[in-house]
């Protein structure tokens, strides 16, 4: 039933912009999110960090910290049980049991600065914070590893003496720090350079940026008697959070319930677990509910970031303007264990376009940083900086505009990428067309040193399971509850959804997230995927809900089911035009038991296309570049709230501006990070950029009844480019590195 | 640990007392002694102001504070803005505007307009996003918040003008 599209003149609440329904608890200060849960008798857990970028254990002595008056527990890796060295899936991103206990607790080795070694639980946050400093641990200190590329070569230090290279043609019989080797070819790359015309060619460098969530990871832990252990988690997925600590403690899943908080941004960092564990150890430990909250210097050590990488990349076109080939590298940092975006990375870095020949070469890198984490487009944003400044560069050597170059090799419905997979619909030509007549491409720029960039992106998407169940109340209202963490606005885009099927104002929809005991297993809110995928399953289980009515309606005229019609919030039968029944007073004779569910398992979805014009004004004697105007374009498939699909883009565009201008992680030689606060690590504020124009596009996905696409990604991946090619343009200078702050550009032109 | 202190001050028009110890911050004051949540920790070192409070009509971010200064001062927090059953204008407007995502830093945002806006009735878009640059927001990219402070301004001007 999902395949087919509903097909309406006017949707009842899809495309309409109501107020959201969690809006009035966080303006009012009365969300509760993770780091607010307070439980009677509460401890305060902390966690020790590691000084060291890169060191062996050797001992680690807690007895001075255990006997501080007010401290009630410390842990240690020793407290868990081994864990299975098994990967699996998990969002964007996969999780592999081994390292995520090694990263939740440090066994043998510290690998970056930050790593948790110990946990402990305290009366209050002072003594636990004092505490941790008696926690004596002696340290066999390694050469940390801390670029990509001297990572990848076989003399140095290797992080993981059991970890082969997994490559294109089989294992490696080494140790190496290159966990994984990808390889995608497509056609004759050789041939395709030799074809062409214009070839150039470049290696881009990018450091790793933290996702920058304002709440901090937080995680409170209460064991019942019976067993029952209750996670109050800042976590995108609950049940995500829950599989990974029923692993980690070995412990059945029926008797872990995650309550998933109100959270304060995650933008996929908080996919992995780090203190759910910890804490429930801390609880298991001292009999009391142990809440363990994260400063902001341990999520910017301890957790996230995206890859830093290094990148080479070559193109080929011939001066009619066909591209023939292109090749890259792609070096990514998988940071302390295996698992970089660099797939996704590979993935999307050059499919916008129909390419006939080319090879792509992914490494994922283990060097001595935080272990990376999925961030908004994992892996996208990088590849995306090098490809689209490639594109850009190619244009001016040929002397074609950049959108007629891009539109010359546009991928469209059916084109192969360099992955093998086929496109479906993707529209990027729609989104060149939006550009080129939009008037911020063709109105002059004012000013000298200002220059104007575009660039464009794809992202996949995701799908998968979601769960959704619909209540209905005897006063014709609906109660509907689903799996999925509401981070920016799910709860209710979902319930129009539900609103929409059954023909009800959107007012009498109350949507709720719940906690695992709750409700099937659902996904984790990742890959764009929530209005979507779980959007589905309450059209899904809206439809049950109409189906057992009309049963009902039937039973109650001695009809037959195929007479009974359902329209505009009234029930009639085809075979009695005097009968009508309306929604509201058919829940009032049925006392409200009824309910409908929606299980999916979405296979079948569509990535976006998107695109950015941006206008720079760069200072040549300070480097300081300004963002002027900035307009973000994008299809939505089917804008399900267009303030909700607005507000992703301008707030994706925002990040990408961050991540290409200002945010970075800064090290020193030792692996220390010099910028672990939010004065050094520069987030933008609202004076450091214009308010983005959202053009939204509507090409529908077929294969969803409204023709929804994911939209939360596609946004980021495109504005460090257009920026890159807007500078350019301003100093005559390709900037080849990220972020491109004051000093870099200052290199660059010479200045200092 | 018996050297706490007993701080008297007004906290959204309520007289309160409350013990705290000589280090604590007023962010952990309004937190875990007073119950009061909707102030936010984003960073602890004020370079976010999720924690945006008032003392004595001026903005200030709560975590660089102790809860000792506030002594016979007057705070409002965030859940110091509406009545029991009406919104302030300021959180009107956000709500109105679509000025949030997460909401983390939202009641830091309501706070440092409402700051804004007594000082300065219209402010342009430019003294909006110079004012609320001490205000970090993730999500949004700040257009919604922007125009939010713009619709605040505006629905209180209306009420001034309605009251006159």
């Amino acid at each position: 039933m999902s395949k087919k599209m509903i097909e309406r003149d006017k949707h009842i609440s899809v495309g309409t912009r109501p107020e959201r329904m969690d809006a009035k608890d966080k303006v009012t200060g009365h969300a509760l999110y993770g780091t607010d849960i307070n439980l009677p008798g509460l401890l305060h857990g902390r966690v020790l960090r590691s000084p060291h970028a890169h060191a062996r254990i050797v001992s680690i002595d807690t007895s001075k910290a255990e006997a501080l008056p007010g401290v009630f527990a410390v842990v240690i890796a020793n407290d868990l049980p081994e864990a299975d060295d098994r990967t699996e899936k998990a969002g964007e991103s996969t999780i592999n049991y081994k390292f995520l206990r090694d990263n939740n607790l440090a066994s043998d080795k510290v690998l970056y600065v930050g790593h948790a070694v110990a946990a402990l639980a305290a009366k209050s946050p002072d003594i636990a914070q004092n505490a941790l400093e008696l926690i004596e641990v002696e340290y066999e200190i390694l050469e940390p590893v801390l670029d990509v590329r001297h990572a990848m070569s076989d003399k140095t230090q290797v992080l993981h003496e059991q970890i082969r290279t997994d490559g294109p043609d089989g294992s490696g019989d080494t140790p190496s720090n290159i966990a994984q080797h990808i390889r995608h070819v497509k056609g004759d790359p050789d041939k395709g350079f030799s074809d062409a015309d214009v070839i150039v060619e470049r290696e881009f460098t990018t450091v790793p940026v933290h996702q920058s969530y304002l709440e901090s990871h937080a995680a409170t832990a209460v064991w019942g008697m019976d067993g029952t252990l209750t996670i109050y988690s800042s976590t995108q997925g609950a049940f995500l959070a829950r599989r990974q600590v029923s692993e980690l403690l070995q412990y059945p899943m029926s008797k872990i319930k995650v309550i998933p908080t109100e959270v304060g941004g995650a933008f996929g960092g908080k996919n992995p677990t780090y203190v759910e564990t910890p804490a429930a150890l801390l609880a298991r430990k001292t009999g009391r509910p142990v809440r363990v909250v994260m400063s902001r210097e341990e999520v910017i050590l301890g957790t996230g970031p995206g890859s830093g990488t290094a990148i080479t990349v070559k193109v080929g076109a011939t001066k009619l303007g066909k591209i023939t080939a292109v090749q890259a590298e792609l070096c990514y940092e998988a940071g302390a264990y295996p698992g970089s975006p660099v797939h996704p990375g590979a993935m999307a870095m050059f499919a916008a376009y129909d390419i006939p020949n080319g090879q792509i070469d992914g490494y994922d890198v283990l060097v001595n940083k935080p272990r990376v984490a999925a961030y908004r487009a994992p892996g996208a944003p990088q590849s995306a900086f090098a490809g689209e400044q490639i594109i850009d560069e190619l244009a001016q050597k040929i002397g074609m505009d950049g959108v007629e170059f891009r539109m010359a090799n546009a991928a469209s419905e059916g084109t192969e990428r360099l992955d093998g997979s086929l496109h479906k619909s993707i529209a990027i030509q729609e989104i060149l067309g939006v550009i080129e007549d939009h008037p911020h491409y063709n109105e002059p720029l004012d000013g000298p040193n200002q220059g104007r960039g575009i660039a464009i992106g794809f992202w996949d998407n995701w799908g998968a399971r979601s769960s959704v169940e619909i209540n209905v109340n005897s006063d014709g209202t609906v109660n509907l509850i689903s799996g999925s963490v509401d981070l920016t606005g799910s709860r209710t885009t979902v319930a129009m959804q539900a609103a929409d099927v059954l023909e009800i104002p959107f007012e009498n929809v109350k949507s709720s997230m719940v906690d695992t005991d709750s409700i099937s297993y659902t996904d984790t809110s990742a890959g764009s995927r929530t209005t979507m995928a779980t959007g589905l399953a309450a059209v899904e289980a809206a439809r049950d809900v109409l189906t057992k009515l009309q049963l009902e309606v039937s039973d109650m005229w001695s009809v037959s089911l195929d007479s009974v019609v359902y329209s505009k919030g009234v029930f009639r039968t085809t075979e009695r035009k005097s009968e009508n029944i309306t929604f509201a007073d058919l829940a009032a004779k049925l006392s409200g038991q009824i309910n409908g569910h929606g299980n999916v398992n979405v296979e079948n979805w569509a990535g976006a296309g998107g695109g950015t014009i941006v206008d720079v004004e760069v200072d040549p004697e300070t480097g300081q570049v300004k963002v002027l105007r900035c307009t973000a374009i994008q299809n939505a498939g089917k804008a399900i709230h267009p303030g909700h699909v607005e507000g992703q883009m301008q707030g994706g565009v925002v990040q990408g501006i961050g991540w290409a201008l200002y945010e970075g992680y800064q090290y020193d030689e030792l692996g220390h990070v010099l910028n672990a606060n939010l004065l050094d690590y520069k987030l933008p504020t609202s004076l450091d950029v214009p308010s983005v124009e959202a053009v939204i596009i509507e090409k529908p996905f077929p294969s969803n009844p409204y023709g929804a696409r994911g939209v939360g990604e596609t946004p980021i991946i495109s504005p460090a480019p257009a920026i890159a090619n807007a500078v350019q343009q301003a100093l005559g200078q390709r900037i080849d590195q990220l972020p491109m702050t004051p000093t870099t550009l200052l290199e660059k032109i010479g200045v200092i | 640990m018996s050297n706490k202190r007993v701080v008297s001050s007004t906290i959204n028009g309520q007289q309160v007392e409350f013990l705290t110890e000589p280090q604590q911050s007023l962010l952990e004051c309004l937190r875990d002694t007073l119950g009061l949540t909707g102030s936010k920790e984003g960073c602890n070192d004020g370079n976010c102001g999720a924690c945006s409070v008032l003392i004595n009509n001026r903005l200030v971010n709560a975590c660089l504070m102790l809860g000792i200064e506030i002594e016979g001062k007057d705070v409002v927090t965030v859940e110091g803005l509406a009545d029991v059953h009406e919104l302030h204008p300021v959180q009107e407007a956000f709500v109105l505007e679509d000025g949030l995502q997460c909401g983390y830093c939202t009641p830091g945002f309501i706070v440092a307009t409402k700051a804004l806006l007594d000082k300065n009735a219209n402010p342009t878009e430019d003294e909006i996003r110079f004012w609320l640059a001490g205000n970090l927001c993730r999500c949004t990219g700040y257009d919604k918040i922007v125009r939010s402070v713009r619709l605040a301004s505006q629905l209180m001007n209306d009420a001034k003008e309605g009251l006159q």
